[in-house]
C-alpha cells in the first residue's frame, strides 16, 4: 500500500480554471461554526434527544443479536474483501445489471455523474425528477445541476424535502434535518404552502405527504441512491423508512440509481449481514420500514416498474483513497452510528463539519476528498475517545486514522513551526531522566507560583490559556510521586525484602 | 507477584496520592511493587498530535525501561491504551521492535484491569468509614482494553458502605483528550460541563475515574463552576477502604495483614 500523504492530487488546482471540489463545502470555517454551536444549549438538548437516544437505541437493538460483535467483524471482513477485489466485483455488477436489462454508467467525478443524469433526462424528455434520499447525490449537488439544466428536481424524503424548500443542507447522514426543530419546520411550510403555522409533526408530515403524492404521479424520472449493490445478481438495495424510495423507483418511467463505487457487495448471501446491522446501527430498528431489492427495469408481463433502469457508479476520488492507507474509510455504509455516538458531534452539530459528510467519518472523508489543507481542523478536533470505532458496524478504526491524518498534517508541513518546535523540545526533554526531572521541577515551581490560595490556577499562560478559559488548573503538590515513593521506601522497607528477611529468620 | 508501576508523567507531577494509593493497594494484595525510576512518558501527546518520530523514540525508551518487568501496571487508562493499541503499529516496519512492543503490550495492564483479571481481588471484606455514594465515569481509553466501566463498578460495589448510583451518559467523553482541551476549548467546555451536570444530577459524592486526565479536567470544571461531587481516582477509594480496614483491625487487636490479606494468591 502506498503511503502518500492525504493532501496530494486533490490539493492542486489544474492550470487556471477554478477547481470543482469533490465534496461541496457549505461552511468552510470550522472554528467559528464550532464556537457558535458549542455554546448553543438548545442545540445540545435537541441533539441529545435525537442522536444520543439513537445511540442507546443502537446498543439495545444490537444486544438482541446473539453475537453482534461477530457480525460486525464479518461485515467488516466482507467489505475489506470487496475493496481488495473492487475491480472484479464492479465488473461482475455491471455484467449482471446489463443481463437484467439495466444500463450501467461509470462516472469519473461528481460533474460527470450529474451530466449522465441530465443526458438521460433530456433523452427521455423528463421534466420532473423525484428523488429519494441519497448522500451521493448530495456529493454531486445533483439538484443544483438539474435546476440549471431546466429540469425540476424534487426531494421526496421528508427531511430532504424540508431542506430543499428551505435552501438548506443536511447535517446528518440519516436524519438530514436534525438541526431543525418542529417550529422551524412549521415556519418553512407556512411560507412554502402558504398554510397556517403549525408545529405539530403529524400535521406537517401530512402536508408534505399530500403534496408529494400528487407530484409522484407527475414525475418522469426517479433518482435514488444505493445502500447496497449485489454484484452476483445485479440488484440494488434501498433501505428507507418513508416509502418514498419505493414510489421514486416504481412510479416514474425512468429510474436512475447513483452509487459510490464502494457500495458493491459480492453476493446475495452477504446482504442479510448488512441488513441486520444497518438499521440497528442507524436508528435502533431491526430493519428499516421498507427494504427494496431492485433488479433491472420492468420486465415483459410486469405491471409496475420503470421502463429504463440506469445505474451510475461514481468514483469521485474513491479510487485514489482505495490505493492509500485510508482504504478502510470506503467500508462505510453511511449508517450515521459514529455521528450518534460522537461527543463532539453532539456539541457542534453537523453544520460545523462544513461538507455533506459530517461527524467522525466526515472528519476523515472531507479531507480525503478535498485535501487536508483546507480542512486541517477536522482530524484535530477530536478527543480520540473511540466511541465512533465502538459504534461502527463495519469496524472502521476512525480514531486511528484520525491520528494517521494528524501525522500527515505534520509531514506535509501544515502544522506550524512553533508547534513542531514545542514537541521537539518536549520529546527531547522526556528521553532523558535528568531533563524529565528538571522539567517536572520547573513546571512545579512555575505552576505553584501561579496558584491562588486555594491551590488552583485560574489563568494559565501562553498556549495553555485555552485550559483556563474553561476550567481551573490544579497546581502540583509540593512533592511529586517519585519523591513520595522514595520516602515511602525509606520509611517502610520493601515488603518483599521484609518477607525475605522473615524467611531467613525462620529458616 | 512482581509488579512494576508505570505512574505516568501526569500522575507523577499532579496526583502523587494516586500513585501512592496504587503502590499501597497492590502491596496490600500481596504484590511486590517496584518503580523503575528512569521512566518518563509513554509518548501519547506526541503520537496523538502526529509527531510519530518523537513518539517512537519515547516508546522505545519505555520498552527498554520496563524490559525486566513481569507486569507493568498503570493508573491511567489512556497511557495504557497508548501502549496496548498503538506501540506495535508505531514500530512498523521494524520487526524486532514490533516484537518487543507486542511483548511489552501483553505485560501492561490498567490498574483496575490488573486487580480484576490478574489478581482477581475480592473487596467484600473491606468497608468505608461511612456510607458514601459514588458514580462512575467510563474512561474512554478503556474501550479498547476490554475492561470498560462495569468491572470497576462491580469492584467498588463489593466494598461495604460504597453505594453506586448510575451516571447519565456515563460513556460520553469528558472533553479532555490531551491537547484537545486546550486547542478546542469551546467544544471541550460543552463536553465537560455536560459531564459535570450529569454528575450533579446523580447526587453522588464522588465520581470515580481511572485516568488522571479525566480527573484533572472534570475536577477543574467542578472547581470553576461548583459541583456537588468531586472526581476521584478509583485507587484512592480502594486505599481508603484498606486503611479503614487496617485501622479497624488494629483497634480490635488483630494483627494487620491477617484479617484482610485480600484475594490475591
Amino acid at each position: 500500500m502506498s503511503h502518500a500523504p492525504v493532501s496530494s492530487a486533490a490539493e492542486r488546482p489544474e492550470s487556471g480554471k477554478p477547481r470543482r471540489l469533490a465534496l461541496p463545502v457549505f461552511h468552510p470555517d470550522f472554528l467559528s461554526e464550532a464556537h457558535a454551536a458549542s455554546a448553543d444549549a438548545g442545540l445540545h438538548d435537541a441533539l441529545d434527544n435525537s442522536v444520543t437516544k439513537k445511540d442507546y437505541g443502537r446498543r439495545d437493538s444490537l444486544a438482541e443479536l446473539p453475537d453482534a460483535d461477530g457480525l460486525r467483524e464479518l461485515a467488516g471482513r466482507i467489505k475489506r474483501h470487496t475493496l481488495d477485489h473492487l475491480d472484479y466485483y464492479l465488473e461482475l455488477l455491471e455484467k449482471n445489471v446489463l443481463a437484467a436489462g439495466g444500463q450501467v454508467h461509470f462516472a469519473h467525478d461528481n460533474a460527470e455523474a450529474n451530466r449522465i443524469v441530465i443526458d438521460i433526462a433530456r433523452r427521455t424528455d423528463s421534466r420532473l425528477v423525484v428523488k429519494s434520499k441519497s448522500m451521493v447525490s448530495e456529493e454531486t449537488q445533483l439538484n443544483e445541476a438539474l435546476t440549471e439544466a431546466g429540469i425540476e428536481p424534487l426531494e421526496t424524503d421528508l427531511g430532504e424535502f424540508i431542506l430543499q424548500v428551505d435552501h438548506d443542507h443536511p447535517t446528518h447522514l440519516v436524519m438530514p434535518v436534525i438541526h431543525k426543530r418542529a417550529a422551524d419546520i412549521g415556519r418553512v411550510f407556512e411560507k412554502y404552502f402558504k398554510a397556517p403555522f403549525t408545529e405539530d409533526p403529524q400535521t406537517l408530515a401530512e402536508m408534505a405527504r399530500v403534496y408529494l403524492r400528487k407530484r409522484f404521479n407527475e414525475a418522469d424520472m426517479g433518482v435514488s441512491g444505493v445502500n447496497f449493490a449485489i454484484a452476483e445478481t445485479g440488484s440494488i438495495v434501498l433501505c428507507t423508512n418513508e416509502g418514498n424510495g419505493r414510489m421514486c423507483t416504481s412510479r416514474p418511467r425512468i429510474h436512475v440509481a447513483i452509487m459510490g463505487m464502494e457500495k458493491v457487495i459480492p453476493a446475495w448471501e452477504d446482504l442479510p449481514v448488512f441488513l441486520k446491522l444497518l438499521a440497528r446501527s442507524a436508528s435502533g430498528q431491526a430493519l428499516t420500514q421498507y427494504t427494496n431489492i431492485i433488479t433491472g427495469p420492468r420486465r415483459g408481463g410486469e405491471r409496475d416498474g420503470p421502463e429504463e433502469f440506469h445505474l451510475i457508479i461514481m468514483d469521485n476520488g474513491r479510487s485514489r483513497i482505495l490505493t492509500g492507507e485510508y482504504r478502510d474509510t470506503l467500508r462505510c455504509i453511511r449508517c450515521g452510528a459514529c455521528l450518534n455516538a460522537c461527543p463532539i458531534y453532539r456539541k457542534v452539530g453537523g453544520r460545523s463539519y462544513g461538507s455533506v459528510y459530517p461527524g467522525p467519518i466526515g472528519s476523515l472523508l472531507t479531507p480525503l476528498f478535498n485535501g487536508l489543507e483546507s480542512h486541517k481542523h477536522l482530524p484535530m478536533a477530536s478527543s480520540l475517545c473511540g466511541a465512533c470505532f465502538e459504534a461502527c458496524p463495519v469496524k472502521i478504526n476512525i480514531p486511528e486514522m484520525l491520528i494517521t491524518m494528524r501525522k500527515d498534517l505534520v509531514e506535509t508541513g501544515v502544522v506550524s513551526g512553533p508547534e513542531r518546535l514545542i514537541f521537539r523540545i518536549w520529546s527531547w526533554t522526556l528521553t532523558r531522566k535528568w531533563s524529565y526531572r528538571a522539567g517536572q521541577i520547573f513546571q512545579r515551581l512555575v505552576l505553584r507560583r501561579l496558584r491562588k490560595p486555594d491551590g488552583w490556577i485560574t489563568h494559565m499562560p501562553g498556549p495553555a490559556s485555552g485550559w483556563t478559559e474553561v476550567r481551573d488548573f490544579p497546581a502540583p503538590p509540593r512533592h511529586d510521586f517519585r519523591s513520595r515513593y522514595a520516602q515511602y521506601r525509606r520509611d517502610n522497607s520493601h515488603p518483599a525484602d521484609r518477607r525475605e528477611s522473615e524467611r531467613v529468620k525462620n529458616a | 507477584m512482581k509488579v512494576s508501576l508505570f505512574v505516568t508523567c501526569l500522575t507523577d507531577l499532579f496526583a502523587p496520592d494516586v500513585g501512592m494509593a496504587v503502590v499501597k493497594t497492590l502491596e496490600h494484595f500481596g504484590c511486590s511493587v517496584d518503580f523503575p525510576a528512569s521512566q518518563t512518558c509513554c509518548g501519547q501527546p506526541a503520537f496523538n498530535n502526529g509527531f510519530h518520530a518523537d513518539a517512537r523514540e519515547l516508546a522505545r525508551r519505555m520498552i527498554r525501561v520496563f524490559e525486566n518487568s513481569d507486569y507493568i501496571v498503570t493508573p491511567s487508562g489512556s497511557c495504557c491504551a497508548m501502549i496496548r493499541d498503538h506501540y506495535v503499529h508505531l514500530m512498523q516496519p521494524d520487526a524486532a521492535w514490533e516484537q518487543k512492543a507486542a511483548e511489552f503490550a501483553a505485560r501492561t495492564y490498567e490498574y483496575v484491569e490488573f486487580l480484576t483479571k490478574v489478581l482477581k481481588v475480592d473487596l467484600s471484606k473491606l468497608s468505608l468509614p461511612q456510607e458514601k455514594t459514588f458514580t462512575y465515569h467510563y474512561t474512554c481509553h478503556l474501550r479498547g482494553l476490554e475492561t470498560t466501566g462495569d468491572p470497576c463498578i462491580n469492584l467498588l460495589k463489593q466494598i461495604r458502605n460504597a453505594r453506586f448510583v448510575p451516571l447519565e451518559k456515563a460513556e460520553q467523553c469528558c472533553g479532555f483528550g490531551g491537547t484537545f482541551a486546550v486547542k478546542y476549548s469551546d467544544i471541550s467546555r460543552a463536553m465537560v460541563m455536560d459531564k459535570v451536570n450529569c454528575g450533579n444530577k446523580t447526587g453522588a459524592q464522588e465520581m470515580i475515574v481511572n485516568d488522571g486526565g479525566c480527573a484533572m479536567n472534570i475536577g477543574g470544571a467542578c472547581h470553576r463552576n461548583g459541583a456537588t461531587f468531586i472526581p476521584r481516582h478509583v485507587a484512592l477509594v480502594i486505599a481508603e477502604a484498606i486503611e479503614h480496614a487496617a485501622a479497624a483491625a488494629n483497634s480490635e487487636k488483630i494483627a494487620p495483614g491477617e484479617q484482610y490479606s485480600g484475594g490475591a494468591s
